[in-house]
């Protein structure tokens, strides 16, 4: 158990003349759920289909379970959840279910995974017939129905409804709870943020941050007003405690950062009554973890 | 109201990892079985695997419409639709679905299981044999009740749909491998068509101009066509030059699909 479930570093790899992960370096605990998140084309899933056996790197090492990904045995030991199909459209879900069952020594009873995932009357329902929801969610269950160590969901949650979501959080809960490793990629901050214990932001196939979402949203707390665009931001700073950070984005919304508290509201809207501004939709919030991602990529998730 | 759990007294399943693959035996006959429910479901499968062979004996053995020559037309119609059988199951219906599976990331999640590619493999070829065993049972049996009377060495037969099948099967992994499922969908159709009438399944190749029969006589539904009439009709000894067709047209095929298949 000492080394980690997912150990990458510096993995390259490229179609033709396209770079899509160029020396990217992560680590993935054992027993933790581990978030990789980035925009669409950041190298998500081609990451995630490395460490699944399915591509092969251009460079850099990979280890799963300290193994070569190529390795055989490491198909019983891994559940994998594919980003869309993989099931045979005609066949009932609770076929497949069984039939990827009977590929494991000990594996879940099918019927009550199903249960578990609300789908027990569709067990007869052939796969090319559920909503997309509930596609994943079968998907889902042939990822973990042969009692893996580690779990690779790739978009486990795209294309839900609130509540298919929520039941696969709560999988993932468990998952975690039972001592099994997860890695999931997705683009909900809300899922990445609420999930996991590591966060590893991603984009044009690098690391561009990870930790804990805490450590990567901060403790500090935000001020944040709208009023009218062009403010001399210069002549507030000098007004604020040392270490204090203000910016203009977009136009027209003001974002001060620092010790954010009594003093420093009514700093700022003591400076504003004097600049004859009226502050609105002032508020202190904490930094998501989307405002880290636009800082750190500049762009938009979806 | 809505609840966000289960019904109520749902067991939470035991999700304490407990990894390992079961026995190779195991797993591949669940997939074999998964894949001959498969067959028998599918409506158009059956059609060609079935319904067009069954009534093809019938309405040939039946209406003089062709020349074959001496004997009881049953006799001449039999092997023929056998080798038709044993095509649309090991070619044409393997193909299409095999295509179909590339194309929805079957495969692909099959790579992901336990089960290895040389095991779904064998459960591909399982699942072909148990269904061409029931087509032949029911072709055979439509056939003796019009009065066909088989002659030869049974063992012989089996050699030829055994090598026939090798043979079909890597023409059809070939080009579920390799082309997108449409067009492996329309290709193995056609196909299926032409094997049909320029392959000595009902029309004898003597129909066909001196110049195409030779060229004719290679295509491996005419070699097993041709091999199970020698056998089966005419009481022949081991048609060694039909075997050797079929087994050419099944390393070959075999080879190259192995070489070019793609799996996703």
């Amino acid at each position: 158990m000492d080394s980690p479930a997912v150990e990458i570093i510096d993995l390259v790899k490229r179609y033709g003349r396209t770079t899509a992960l160029d020396g990217l370096t992560l680590s993935a605990a054992r027993g933790a759920v581990t978030a990789i998140l980035g925009p669409n084309g950041a190298g998500k899933t081609s990451t995630v289909e490395i460490c699944e056996g399915f591509r092969r790197a251009d460079g850099g090492t990979v280890n799963v379970l300290g193994l070569d990904p190529s390795r055989p045995e490491l198909r019983a030991r891994v559940g994998v959840m594919l980003q869309a199909g993989g099931v045979p459209p005609a066949m009932r879900c609770g076929e497949w279910l069984r039939l990827m069952s009977r590929f494991h020594t000990s594996p879940l009873d099918p019927a009550a995974l199903l249960e578990r995932l609300g789908m027990t009357e569709h067990a007869r329902t052939p796969y090319r017939r559920l909503s997309g929801g509930q596609q994943q969610r079968v998907s889902l269950a042939g990822a973990v129905v042969g009692r893996p160590e580690l779990v690779f969901l790739d978009e486990p949650t795209a294309g839900l409804d609130p509540q298919a979501r929520h039941a696969c959080w709560e999988l993932v809960g468990d998952l975690r709870a039972a001592g099994v490793s997860v890695v999931l990629t997705t683009h909900h901050m809300d899922e990445a943020e609420k999930l996991s214990d590591h966060v590893v932001i991603i984009d044009h196939g690098r690391v561009v941050a990870e930790g804990t979402p805490a450590s990567l949203t901060g403790a500090e707390r935000q001020l944040r007003f709208r009023a009218r665009p062009g403010l001399a931001l210069d002549e507030l700073l000098t007004a604020l405690p040392a270490g204090s950070a203000a910016k203009e984005s977009p136009s027209g919304h003001y974002i001060i950062e620092g010790q954010v508290g009594p003093e420093l509201l009514a700093t700022v809207t003591a400076w504003c009554a004097a600049e004859g501004v009226t502050a609105d939709d002032l508020s202190i919030e904490r930094r998501t973890l989307e405002d880290v991602f636009l800082e750190l990529t500049g762009r938009e998730l979806r | 109201m809505t609840t966000t759990t289960g019904p109520a007294g749902a067991g939470r399943p035991d999700l304490t990892p407990a990894p390992g693959a079961a026995p190779l035996s195991r797993m591949v006959s669940a997939q074999a079985g998964a894949e001959i429910r498969a067959m028998l479901r599918n409506g158009e499968q059956l059609l060609l695997t079935m319904i067009i062979p069954v009534l093809l004996l019938v309405g040939f053995s039946a209406a003089p419409l062709v020349n074959v020559g001496g004997g009881p037309r049953v006799d001449f119609m039999t092997p023929g639709v056998l080798a038709l059988a044993v095509m649309s199951t090991a070619f044409t219906g393997q193909a299409i679905a095999t295509g179909f599976e590339r194309r929805y990331g079957v495969l692909k999640r099959l790579g992901a299981s336990p089960l290895s590619r040389s095991g779904l493999l064998l459960a591909k070829t399982l699942a072909v044999v148990a269904v061409e065993a029931v087509q032949v049972a029911i072709i055979s049996g439509v056939a003796l009740a019009l009065g066909w009377r088989p002659g030869g060495s049974p063992l012989a037969a089996l050699a030829l749909i055994l090598l026939g099948t090798a043979a079909f099967s890597g023409l059809g992994l070939l080009m579920a491998g390799t082309l997108r499922a449409e067009a492996t969908l329309a290709g193995a159709n056609l196909v299926y068509l032409l094997m049909l009438g320029c392959g000595g399944v009902i029309f004898p190749l003597e129909a066909f101009p001196d110049s195409a029969e030779p060229v004719l006589a290679l295509l491996p539904i005419s070699a097993l066509a041709g091999g199970l009439r020698a056998v089966l009709a005419d009481g022949g000894g081991v048609p060694f030059t039909a075997l050797a067709i079929l087994a050419g047209w099944a390393a070959g095929s075999l080879l190259l699909a192995s070489r070019t298949f793609r799996w996703e």
